[in-house]
């Protein structure tokens, strides 16, 4: 092999070596993380707004916390006039796109508090991708009557 | 003379406006029976439709453990309520549980009030609920268990208005605003103030 092909290639090896390297949350901006406090152990809702920088697709797969022994992916739905709440594999994040987390929507249903959590706690959520690659987000604890992460 | 016939004409406007009024809510007046049930509050005391005549009433169908579509819904009635300003205390949020097994009355009591000081939990036997439900051509269904034994219920996702006579008014969807709601909350809470 020529000098002339060579350096192409190794060029490209280099370049398939370092996207290998890249993980997926590497690629992921999580913003305006909040989650929706309600009385007692009642399941809250977290929503995020996840943002892939990366000209690969990602997925968010699932998510654990510290603070609750069960964090779960869900969609809600009204179709037909009906609201429910389905249980989720994963959600697609587009390269050079985002995914939102949103009441109505998709959201993490996090479960059985191992304490209680106020209005203002600051709460981490390791968020897990489809490769394995896991980002660590704060999610600011809003009241139950919050609409949005901003007061 | 003047002045009482021109208050005159204003009265007798009142009176007709009624079927002239522009909703932006689907009206259903005429179409749904009156509001009536026998549930709990929650205080734990035995209320009928009766005790909430006099309020313009928001009926919602719900449960304490649905974390997304039930708080973003009493989230946005808290905000709507903010908007009506002091006209607000003519109306009442009625949050009836389908799920009776889970939601008693202090679960209840502490759920609603995160929302809205006009809110009240309503819950009581299965039948009485099915009934009120049914009442309104609505349903809902307890969803399978889940490996942890807790379960989900879908429910309709409608909010139905009644005037202070219980008259079955208007239906809200999720594809209604807030803008929408806040501005029949207005004329339906006006209207009451009026007769």
């Amino acid at each position: 092999m020529s000098l002339r092909f060579a350096l192409p290639l190794f060029a490209a090896g280099l370049m398939l070596a370092a996207g290998a390297h890249a993980t997926e949350a590497q690629h992921i901006r999580a913003s305006g993380a909040w989650i929706r406090v309600l009385p007692g152990d009642l399941p809250a809702g977290a929503y995020v707004t996840l943002e892939n920088t990366g000209d690969q697709p990602a997925s968010l797969h699932a998510a654990r916390s510290p603070n609750y022994a069960e964090v779960m992916l869900h969609q809600s739905s009204s179709a037909g006039g009906v609201s429910r709440m389905a249980m989720v594999d994963e959600l697609a994040i587009p390269a050079h796109g985002k995914a939102e987390l949103g009441p109505g929507g998709y959201h993490l249903m996090l479960m059985k508090a191992t304490a209680p959590v106020k209005v203002g706690d600051k709460i981490k959520l390791t968020l897990s991708f489809g490769d394995g690659s896991t980002l660590d987000a704060d999610f600011v604890a809003r009241p139950a009557n919050a609409t949005g992460a901003q007061p | 003379m003047l002045l009482m016939l021109a208050v005159g004409t204003v009265l007798l406007a009142g009176c007709h406006r009624d079927d002239d009024i522009q909703w932006q809510l689907t009206n259903v007046s005429g179409h749904m029976p009156d509001l009536d049930f026998q549930l709990v509050d929650d205080h734990g005391k035995q209320v009928s439709a009766q005790d909430y005549r006099g309020k313009v009433v928001l009926l919602y169908f719900g449960y304490t453990h649905c974390p997304d579509v039930c708080p973003l819904t009493l989230a946005q009635l808290h905000v709507v309520m903010q908007r009506l300003g002091p006209l607000a205390d003519g109306a009442r949020i009625l949050f009836v549980s389908v799920d009776p097994a889970r939601d008693t009355p202090e679960v209840m009591h502490a759920y609603v009030n995160a929302f809205d000081p006009r809110a009240v939990g309503l819950s009581g036997p299965a039948r009485e609920i099915e009934a009120l439900s049914k009442r309104y051509r609505s349903a809902f269904t307890r969803e399978p268990d889940r490996a942890d034994g807790q379960y989900e219920v879908s429910h309709s996702s409608a909010i139905y208005l009644f005037d202070g006579n219980g008259k079955a008014r208007l239906l809200s969807t999720p594809s209604n605003t807030q803008d929408q709601m806040v501005h029949d909350l207005h004329l339906l809470l006006s209207l009451g103030a009026r007769s």
